[in-house]
Protein backbone atom coordinates (compact mmCIF):
# COMPACT_ATOMS: atom_id res chain seq x y z
CA UNK A 1 0.00 0.00 0.00
CA UNK A 2 0.89 3.66 -0.83
CA UNK A 3 0.66 6.26 1.92
CA UNK A 4 -1.07 9.46 1.47
CA UNK A 5 2.18 11.08 2.27
CA UNK A 6 3.63 9.04 -0.47
CA UNK A 7 1.55 9.86 -2.74
CA UNK A 8 2.07 13.52 -2.34
CA UNK A 9 4.98 13.58 -2.11
CA UNK A 10 5.21 11.50 -5.41
CA UNK A 11 2.88 13.83 -6.74
CA UNK A 12 4.24 17.18 -6.33
CA UNK A 13 8.04 16.12 -6.73
CA UNK A 14 6.41 15.07 -10.21
CA UNK A 15 5.17 18.06 -11.12
CA UNK A 16 7.66 20.44 -10.14
CA UNK A 17 10.36 18.10 -12.34
CA UNK A 18 7.65 18.20 -15.51
CA UNK A 19 7.50 21.82 -14.90
CA UNK A 20 10.97 22.30 -15.26
CA UNK A 21 11.50 19.87 -17.57
CA UNK A 22 8.58 21.75 -19.86
CA UNK A 23 9.91 25.24 -19.14
CA UNK A 24 13.51 24.39 -20.17
CA UNK A 25 12.26 23.50 -23.20
CA UNK A 26 10.18 25.96 -24.16
CA UNK A 27 13.12 28.79 -23.09
CA UNK A 28 15.81 27.20 -25.42
CA UNK A 29 13.53 26.72 -28.12
CA UNK A 30 12.11 30.08 -27.77
CA UNK A 31 14.65 32.07 -29.84
CA UNK A 32 13.98 29.49 -32.96
CA UNK A 33 10.54 29.80 -32.52
CA UNK A 34 10.52 33.75 -32.60
CA UNK A 35 12.65 33.43 -35.41
CA UNK A 36 10.29 31.44 -37.49
CA UNK A 37 7.69 33.70 -36.56
CA UNK A 38 9.51 36.65 -37.72
CA UNK A 39 10.45 35.11 -40.78
CA UNK A 40 6.97 33.89 -41.62
CA UNK A 41 5.72 37.61 -40.81
CA UNK A 42 8.37 38.69 -43.52
CA UNK A 43 7.25 36.19 -45.88
CA UNK A 44 3.27 37.03 -45.68
CA UNK A 45 3.73 40.52 -46.22
CA UNK A 46 6.24 39.88 -49.93
CA UNK A 47 3.62 36.71 -50.53
CA UNK A 48 1.18 38.66 -51.11
CA UNK A 49 3.36 41.22 -53.35
CA UNK A 50 4.04 37.69 -55.25
CA UNK A 51 7.43 37.53 -54.11
CA UNK A 52 8.70 34.45 -52.76
CA UNK A 53 11.56 34.17 -50.50
CA UNK A 54 12.37 31.37 -48.09
CA UNK A 55 12.61 31.55 -44.60
CA UNK A 56 16.87 31.77 -44.10
CA UNK A 57 16.45 34.91 -47.08
CA UNK A 58 13.74 36.60 -45.98
CA UNK A 59 15.59 39.55 -44.12
CA UNK A 60 17.10 39.81 -46.83
CA UNK A 61 14.77 39.76 -49.67
CA UNK A 62 12.67 42.14 -47.08
CA UNK A 63 15.48 45.04 -47.00
CA UNK A 64 15.63 44.73 -50.99
CA UNK A 65 12.17 45.64 -52.01
CA UNK A 66 10.89 47.41 -49.07
CA UNK A 67 10.46 51.13 -49.78
CA UNK A 68 9.02 52.13 -46.07
CA UNK A 69 6.88 50.81 -43.46
CA UNK A 70 3.89 53.58 -42.73
CA UNK A 71 1.80 53.72 -39.71
CA UNK A 72 -1.58 55.71 -40.04
CA UNK A 73 -4.34 56.72 -37.42
CA UNK A 74 -8.07 56.02 -38.16
CA UNK A 75 -8.41 59.43 -39.07
CA UNK A 76 -5.77 58.93 -42.18
CA UNK A 77 -2.90 60.77 -40.86
CA UNK A 78 0.97 59.24 -41.02
CA UNK A 79 2.17 59.44 -37.54
CA UNK A 80 5.34 56.70 -38.09
CA UNK A 81 7.58 56.55 -41.17
CA UNK A 82 9.84 53.58 -41.50
CA UNK A 83 12.79 54.56 -44.14
CA UNK A 84 16.46 52.71 -44.70
CA UNK A 85 16.62 50.78 -41.45
CA UNK A 86 15.55 53.70 -39.92
CA UNK A 87 12.50 56.14 -38.25
CA UNK A 88 12.13 59.00 -40.12
CA UNK A 89 9.30 59.98 -38.08
CA UNK A 90 6.78 58.91 -34.94
CA UNK A 91 8.04 56.67 -32.33
CA UNK A 92 7.01 53.09 -33.12
CA UNK A 93 8.37 51.04 -35.92
CA UNK A 94 5.68 50.19 -38.17
CA UNK A 95 6.31 46.17 -38.78
CA UNK A 96 6.31 46.08 -34.73
CA UNK A 97 2.72 47.28 -34.55
CA UNK A 98 0.44 43.84 -33.25
CA UNK A 99 -2.48 43.94 -35.20
CA UNK A 100 -4.29 42.47 -32.69
CA UNK A 101 -3.77 44.79 -29.94
CA UNK A 102 -4.25 47.11 -32.42
CA UNK A 103 -7.33 45.32 -33.16
CA UNK A 104 -8.10 45.61 -29.45
CA UNK A 105 -7.72 49.14 -28.62
CA UNK A 106 -9.90 50.30 -31.51
CA UNK A 107 -12.40 48.07 -29.76
CA UNK A 108 -12.01 50.16 -26.63
CA UNK A 109 -11.79 53.70 -28.23
CA UNK A 110 -15.08 52.70 -29.49
CA UNK A 111 -16.83 51.80 -26.67
CA UNK A 112 -15.19 55.13 -24.80
CA UNK A 113 -13.30 52.80 -22.55
CA UNK A 114 -9.93 54.38 -23.99
CA UNK A 115 -9.10 57.07 -25.73
CA UNK A 116 -5.47 55.83 -26.63
CA UNK A 117 -6.02 55.47 -30.61
CA UNK A 118 -4.47 52.99 -32.59
CA UNK A 119 -2.01 52.84 -35.44
CA UNK A 120 -2.51 50.70 -38.53
CA UNK A 121 0.77 49.59 -40.50
CA UNK A 122 1.44 49.85 -44.22
CA UNK A 123 4.16 48.24 -46.24
CA UNK A 124 5.35 50.07 -49.41
CA UNK A 125 7.10 47.41 -51.49
CA UNK A 126 8.47 47.87 -54.88
CA UNK A 127 8.64 45.21 -57.24
CA UNK A 128 10.61 45.68 -60.65
CA UNK A 129 9.22 49.33 -60.70
CA UNK A 130 5.71 48.26 -59.76
CA UNK A 131 4.38 49.74 -56.12
CA UNK A 132 2.20 48.23 -53.92
CA UNK A 133 0.78 48.90 -50.78
CA UNK A 134 0.17 46.20 -48.34
CA UNK A 135 -2.01 45.73 -45.20
CA UNK A 136 -2.21 43.17 -42.60
CA UNK A 137 -5.35 42.35 -41.43
CA UNK A 138 -6.27 39.72 -38.45
CA UNK A 139 -9.91 38.23 -37.22
CA UNK A 140 -10.99 35.01 -36.11
CA UNK A 141 -11.78 31.57 -37.76
CA UNK A 142 -13.42 28.72 -36.59
CA UNK A 143 -11.09 27.38 -34.00
CA UNK A 144 -8.49 30.58 -33.24
CA UNK A 145 -7.25 33.55 -34.95
CA UNK A 146 -6.68 34.46 -38.98
CA UNK A 147 -4.74 36.79 -40.65
CA UNK A 148 -3.04 38.12 -43.71
CA UNK A 149 -1.84 40.40 -45.63
CA UNK A 150 -3.09 42.18 -48.88
CA UNK A 151 -1.02 43.87 -51.78
CA UNK A 152 -2.87 46.77 -53.06
CA UNK A 153 -1.97 48.13 -56.63
CA UNK A 154 -0.91 51.63 -56.32
CA UNK A 155 -4.71 52.63 -57.24
CA UNK A 156 -4.91 51.52 -53.19
CA UNK A 157 -8.18 49.86 -54.84
CA UNK A 158 -7.17 46.58 -57.06
CA UNK A 159 -6.34 43.67 -55.19
CA UNK A 160 -2.52 42.55 -56.58
CA UNK A 161 -2.51 39.41 -54.29
CA UNK A 162 -3.82 38.36 -51.14
CA UNK A 163 -1.97 35.39 -48.68
CA UNK A 164 -4.47 34.05 -45.59
CA UNK A 165 -2.77 31.83 -42.61
CA UNK A 166 -4.43 30.27 -39.22
CA UNK A 167 -3.71 29.18 -36.23
CA UNK A 168 -5.85 26.12 -36.31
CA UNK A 169 -8.36 25.73 -39.17
CA UNK A 170 -9.70 21.58 -39.74
CA UNK A 171 -7.17 20.56 -42.57
CA UNK A 172 -8.67 20.62 -45.41
CA UNK A 173 -11.84 22.97 -44.80
CA UNK A 174 -10.96 25.75 -43.08
CA UNK A 175 -7.32 25.36 -43.52
CA UNK A 176 -7.73 25.94 -47.17
CA UNK A 177 -7.42 29.60 -46.96
CA UNK A 178 -3.83 29.34 -46.89
CA UNK A 179 -3.82 27.20 -50.40
CA UNK A 180 -3.40 29.42 -53.70
CA UNK A 181 -6.40 28.38 -55.06
CA UNK A 182 -8.46 30.88 -52.55
CA UNK A 183 -5.90 33.43 -52.34
CA UNK A 184 -6.08 33.29 -55.72
CA UNK A 185 -9.27 34.25 -56.20
CA UNK A 186 -8.86 37.69 -54.57
CA UNK A 187 -6.67 39.23 -57.50
CA UNK A 188 -7.94 41.78 -59.73
CA UNK A 189 -10.92 42.59 -57.20
CA UNK A 190 -11.66 46.18 -56.04
CA UNK A 191 -12.78 47.06 -52.68
CA UNK A 192 -14.30 50.22 -53.31
CA UNK A 193 -17.51 50.78 -56.14
CA UNK A 194 -18.00 52.88 -58.62
CA UNK A 195 -19.07 55.60 -56.80
CA UNK A 196 -16.10 55.08 -54.51
CA UNK A 197 -17.82 53.50 -51.46
CA UNK A 198 -16.13 51.14 -49.79
CA UNK A 199 -17.56 47.87 -49.27
CA UNK A 200 -14.56 45.67 -49.30
CA UNK A 201 -14.66 42.10 -50.81
CA UNK A 202 -17.30 39.08 -49.68
CA UNK A 203 -16.62 35.89 -49.54
CA UNK A 204 -19.64 33.99 -50.61
CA UNK A 205 -20.69 30.48 -50.11
CA UNK A 206 -22.04 28.54 -52.96
CA UNK A 207 -19.99 30.66 -55.56
CA UNK A 208 -19.29 34.72 -56.55
CA UNK A 209 -19.69 33.97 -60.07
CA UNK A 210 -17.80 35.40 -62.72
CA UNK A 211 -18.11 38.20 -63.19
CA UNK A 212 -17.73 39.64 -59.51
CA UNK A 213 -16.25 42.13 -58.56
CA UNK A 214 -16.16 42.80 -55.04
CA UNK A 215 -16.81 39.24 -53.99
CA UNK A 216 -14.66 35.48 -53.96
CA UNK A 217 -16.23 31.76 -53.52
CA UNK A 218 -16.18 30.58 -50.10
CA UNK A 219 -14.92 26.93 -49.18
CA UNK A 220 -17.33 24.24 -48.92
CA UNK A 221 -17.05 22.54 -45.81
CA UNK A 222 -15.37 25.75 -44.55
CA UNK A 223 -18.38 28.29 -44.09
CA UNK A 224 -17.07 29.60 -40.96
CA UNK A 225 -13.78 30.39 -41.79
CA UNK A 226 -14.71 32.01 -44.75
CA UNK A 227 -16.84 34.24 -42.94
CA UNK A 228 -14.00 35.02 -40.75
CA UNK A 229 -11.95 36.02 -43.78
CA UNK A 230 -15.16 38.45 -44.67
CA UNK A 231 -15.58 40.29 -41.51
CA UNK A 232 -11.95 40.35 -41.28
CA UNK A 233 -11.28 42.03 -44.27
CA UNK A 234 -14.17 44.19 -43.43
CA UNK A 235 -13.11 45.60 -40.62
CA UNK A 236 -9.56 45.25 -41.17
CA UNK A 237 -9.47 47.15 -44.56
CA UNK A 238 -12.02 50.06 -43.51
CA UNK A 239 -9.58 51.38 -41.05
CA UNK A 240 -7.31 52.34 -43.94
CA UNK A 241 -10.28 53.64 -45.78
CA UNK A 242 -9.32 57.43 -44.51
CA UNK A 243 -5.80 57.22 -45.47
CA UNK A 244 -6.99 56.17 -48.73
CA UNK A 245 -9.19 58.83 -49.04
CA UNK A 246 -6.72 61.52 -48.07
CA UNK A 247 -3.74 60.66 -49.77
CA UNK A 248 -4.50 58.50 -52.98
CA UNK A 249 -6.65 59.81 -55.85
CA UNK A 250 -9.04 57.51 -55.72
CA UNK A 251 -11.77 58.73 -57.32
CA UNK B 1 18.42 -21.88 -18.57
CA UNK B 2 17.88 -19.06 -20.24
CA UNK B 3 15.97 -16.80 -19.28
CA UNK B 4 16.78 -13.52 -21.28
CA UNK B 5 14.28 -13.38 -24.11
CA UNK B 6 15.53 -12.12 -27.50
CA UNK B 7 14.54 -8.82 -28.14
CA UNK B 8 12.31 -9.68 -31.11
CA UNK B 9 11.14 -13.05 -29.95
CA UNK B 10 8.33 -14.52 -31.17
CA UNK B 11 6.36 -13.28 -28.37
CA UNK B 12 7.67 -9.62 -28.91
CA UNK B 13 6.93 -9.80 -32.42
CA UNK B 14 3.12 -10.69 -31.93
CA UNK B 15 3.23 -7.70 -30.05
CA UNK B 16 4.20 -5.38 -32.82
CA UNK B 17 2.16 -7.42 -35.19
CA UNK B 18 -1.24 -8.03 -33.74
CA UNK B 19 -2.40 -4.09 -33.29
CA UNK B 20 -2.06 -4.06 -37.10
CA UNK B 21 -5.04 -6.63 -37.69
CA UNK B 22 -6.51 -8.86 -35.26
CA UNK B 23 -6.38 -6.38 -32.61
CA UNK B 24 -6.73 -2.83 -34.01
CA UNK B 25 -7.06 0.15 -32.17
CA UNK B 26 -9.62 1.67 -34.58
CA UNK B 27 -11.31 -1.10 -36.31
CA UNK B 28 -12.04 -3.89 -33.43
CA UNK B 29 -11.77 -2.02 -30.39
CA UNK B 30 -13.31 1.08 -32.07
CA UNK B 31 -10.65 3.45 -30.17
CA UNK B 32 -9.23 6.65 -31.49
CA UNK B 33 -11.96 7.42 -33.71
CA UNK B 34 -12.52 11.30 -33.37
CA UNK B 35 -9.16 11.85 -34.78
CA UNK B 36 -9.57 9.50 -37.39
CA UNK B 37 -12.25 11.73 -38.44
CA UNK B 38 -10.48 15.21 -38.20
CA UNK B 39 -7.17 14.56 -39.65
CA UNK B 40 -8.31 12.33 -42.86
CA UNK B 41 -9.23 15.00 -45.24
CA UNK B 42 -6.14 14.80 -47.02
CA UNK B 43 -3.14 12.54 -46.66
CA UNK B 44 -0.10 14.41 -45.49
CA UNK B 45 -1.53 15.80 -41.73
CA UNK B 46 -2.54 11.65 -41.54
CA UNK B 47 0.65 10.81 -42.17
CA UNK B 48 2.49 13.11 -39.60
CA UNK B 49 -0.08 12.14 -37.46
CA UNK B 50 0.29 8.90 -37.06
CA UNK B 51 4.27 9.84 -36.46
CA UNK B 52 3.67 12.43 -34.05
CA UNK B 53 1.56 9.24 -32.24
CA UNK B 54 3.85 6.75 -32.29
CA UNK B 55 6.72 8.88 -30.89
CA UNK B 56 4.65 9.69 -27.91
CA UNK B 57 2.90 6.30 -27.60
CA UNK B 58 6.13 4.58 -27.53
CA UNK B 59 7.93 6.87 -25.44
CA UNK B 60 5.11 7.13 -23.27
CA UNK B 61 4.55 3.12 -22.93
CA UNK B 62 8.38 3.28 -22.06
CA UNK B 63 8.19 5.92 -19.33
CA UNK B 64 4.79 4.23 -18.03
CA UNK B 65 6.62 0.97 -17.91
CA UNK B 66 9.60 1.82 -16.31
CA UNK B 67 7.73 4.05 -12.97
CA UNK B 68 5.24 1.64 -12.84
CA UNK B 69 6.35 -0.02 -9.78
CA UNK B 70 5.95 3.51 -8.27
CA UNK B 71 2.71 4.52 -9.35
CA UNK B 72 0.31 4.56 -6.75
CA UNK B 73 -2.96 2.78 -8.11
CA UNK B 74 -5.40 5.80 -6.86
CA UNK B 75 -3.12 8.71 -8.57
CA UNK B 76 -2.41 6.83 -11.51
CA UNK B 77 -4.40 8.30 -14.21
CA UNK B 78 -3.39 11.66 -12.99
CA UNK B 79 0.40 10.54 -13.46
CA UNK B 80 -0.11 9.02 -17.03
CA UNK B 81 -2.23 11.96 -18.03
CA UNK B 82 0.64 13.94 -17.22
CA UNK B 83 2.88 11.97 -18.72
CA UNK B 84 1.35 11.96 -22.34
CA UNK B 85 0.55 16.00 -21.61
CA UNK B 86 4.30 16.85 -21.31
CA UNK B 87 5.36 14.43 -24.22
CA UNK B 88 3.08 15.93 -26.65
CA UNK B 89 3.30 19.44 -25.18
CA UNK B 90 7.43 18.46 -26.17
CA UNK B 91 6.86 17.23 -29.51
CA UNK B 92 4.57 20.11 -29.59
CA UNK B 93 7.43 22.58 -29.10
CA UNK B 94 10.34 20.65 -31.12
CA UNK B 95 8.10 20.68 -33.92
CA UNK B 96 7.29 24.43 -34.03
CA UNK B 97 11.20 25.38 -33.93
CA UNK B 98 12.73 22.97 -36.39
CA UNK B 99 10.00 21.90 -38.79
CA UNK B 100 8.02 25.21 -38.47
CA UNK B 101 5.69 24.22 -41.96
CA UNK B 102 4.85 20.67 -40.52
CA UNK B 103 3.83 22.01 -37.14
CA UNK B 104 1.16 24.36 -38.92
CA UNK B 105 -0.09 21.40 -40.97
CA UNK B 106 -1.39 19.75 -38.01
CA UNK B 107 -1.46 22.65 -35.66
CA UNK B 108 -4.24 21.61 -33.12
CA UNK B 109 -4.46 18.30 -33.53
CA UNK B 110 -0.51 17.88 -32.27
CA UNK B 111 -2.26 18.97 -29.06
CA UNK B 112 -5.48 16.92 -29.19
CA UNK B 113 -3.20 13.89 -29.59
CA UNK B 114 -3.56 14.35 -25.60
CA UNK B 115 -7.20 13.18 -25.64
CA UNK B 116 -6.38 10.01 -27.97
CA UNK B 117 -7.84 7.20 -25.96
CA UNK B 118 -5.92 4.97 -27.57
CA UNK B 119 -2.45 6.11 -25.76
CA UNK B 120 -4.40 6.36 -22.16
CA UNK B 121 -5.62 2.68 -23.47
CA UNK B 122 -2.40 0.88 -23.97
CA UNK B 123 -1.04 3.13 -20.76
CA UNK B 124 -3.46 1.50 -18.21
CA UNK B 125 -3.89 -2.21 -20.33
CA UNK B 126 0.04 -2.99 -20.99
CA UNK B 127 2.36 -0.68 -19.97
CA UNK B 128 1.42 -0.62 -16.05
CA UNK B 129 1.78 -4.21 -16.16
CA UNK B 130 4.92 -5.07 -18.44
CA UNK B 131 8.64 -4.46 -19.03
CA UNK B 132 9.78 -1.83 -20.99
CA UNK B 133 10.88 -3.09 -24.07
CA UNK B 134 7.70 -4.94 -24.61
CA UNK B 135 5.78 -1.83 -23.38
CA UNK B 136 7.34 0.05 -26.25
CA UNK B 137 6.79 -2.71 -29.30
CA UNK B 138 3.25 -2.77 -27.77
CA UNK B 139 2.96 1.28 -28.59
CA UNK B 140 4.78 1.40 -31.95
CA UNK B 141 2.53 -1.15 -33.01
CA UNK B 142 -0.94 0.08 -31.73
CA UNK B 143 0.48 3.46 -32.71
CA UNK B 144 1.44 1.68 -36.21
CA UNK B 145 -2.00 -0.05 -36.23
CA UNK B 146 -3.79 3.17 -35.66
CA UNK B 147 -1.89 4.91 -38.35
CA UNK B 148 -2.18 2.54 -41.56
CA UNK B 149 -6.25 2.69 -41.01
CA UNK B 150 -6.00 6.65 -40.88
CA UNK B 151 -3.65 7.09 -44.03
CA UNK B 152 -6.04 4.01 -45.80
CA UNK B 153 -9.29 6.66 -44.70
CA UNK B 154 -6.62 9.91 -45.82
CA UNK B 155 -5.67 8.23 -48.73
CA UNK B 156 -9.54 7.58 -50.19
CA UNK B 157 -11.15 10.29 -48.50
CA UNK B 158 -8.57 12.72 -50.51
CA UNK B 159 -8.59 10.90 -53.92
CA UNK B 160 -12.82 10.63 -53.52
CA UNK B 161 -13.19 14.28 -51.94
CA UNK B 162 -10.70 16.27 -53.74
CA UNK B 163 -9.45 14.57 -56.59
CA UNK B 164 -5.99 14.01 -55.51
CA UNK B 165 -3.50 12.15 -53.52
CA UNK B 166 -1.12 13.84 -51.12
CA UNK B 167 -1.68 17.09 -52.81
CA UNK B 168 -1.52 15.76 -56.43
CA UNK B 169 -4.49 16.11 -58.64
CA UNK B 170 -5.25 13.18 -59.77
CA UNK B 171 -8.37 13.24 -61.33
CA UNK B 172 -8.06 14.35 -64.64
CA UNK B 173 -9.52 17.61 -65.64
CA UNK B 174 -11.17 15.97 -69.02
CA UNK B 175 -13.51 14.47 -66.00
CA UNK B 176 -14.55 17.70 -64.74
CA UNK B 177 -15.34 19.28 -68.14
CA UNK B 178 -17.83 15.99 -68.71
CA UNK B 179 -19.18 16.57 -65.71
CA UNK B 180 -17.68 14.69 -62.99
CA UNK B 181 -17.80 16.64 -59.36
CA UNK B 182 -15.56 15.70 -56.45
CA UNK B 183 -17.73 14.34 -53.46
CA UNK B 184 -18.51 16.91 -50.86
CA UNK B 185 -19.40 14.32 -48.27
CA UNK B 186 -16.06 12.65 -48.21
CA UNK B 187 -14.35 15.92 -46.84
CA UNK B 188 -17.23 16.09 -44.19
CA UNK B 189 -16.34 13.75 -41.06
CA UNK B 190 -19.50 11.38 -42.16
CA UNK B 191 -16.86 10.24 -45.14
CA UNK B 192 -14.63 9.34 -42.62
CA UNK B 193 -17.35 7.33 -40.94
CA UNK B 194 -18.28 5.01 -44.04
CA UNK B 195 -15.06 4.56 -45.37
CA UNK B 196 -13.83 3.22 -41.41
CA UNK B 197 -17.38 1.33 -41.41
CA UNK B 198 -16.19 -0.31 -45.14
CA UNK B 199 -12.84 -1.18 -43.82
CA UNK B 200 -14.29 -2.68 -40.72
CA UNK B 201 -16.77 -4.92 -42.97
CA UNK B 202 -13.58 -6.11 -45.25
CA UNK B 203 -11.60 -7.02 -42.57
CA UNK B 204 -14.55 -8.57 -40.97
CA UNK B 205 -15.69 -10.78 -43.65
CA UNK B 206 -11.97 -11.98 -44.34
CA UNK B 207 -11.94 -12.74 -40.84
CA UNK B 208 -14.42 -15.07 -39.71
CA UNK B 209 -12.94 -15.30 -35.82
CA UNK B 210 -14.22 -11.30 -35.86
CA UNK B 211 -17.72 -12.43 -35.74
CA UNK B 212 -19.28 -12.40 -33.03
CA UNK B 213 -22.06 -14.89 -32.00
CA UNK B 214 -25.25 -14.05 -31.35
Amino acid sequence: MFSNKYIFTYASVMVILVAAILSSASMLLKPYQEANVKAEKIQGILASANVTTDREQAQNTYEKHIVEELAVDSAGNVVSRYRNDSLVEGQVRPFNIDIKEALLRNQAVKSGESSELPLWPIFVVDKDGERFYIVPVRGVGLWGPIWGNIAFESDFNTIAGATFDHKGETPGLGAEINTSWFEDEFKGKTIFDQQGKFVSVNVVKGGAGDNAQHAVDAISGGTITSNGVRDMLLSGLDNYVPYIKKNINNE
Amino acid sequence: MNNRESLFSAKNRRLLTTPLGKENPITIQVLGICSALAVTVKLEPAFVMTISVIAVLAVGNMIISLLRRTIAPRIRIIVQLVVIASLVILVDQVLKAFVYDVSKQLSVFVGLIITNCIIMGRFEAFAMSNKPWPSFLDGVGNATGYGIILIIVAFFRELLGSGSVWGYQIAPQFLYDWGYKDNGLMILPPGALIVIGIIIWVQRSRDKELIEEN
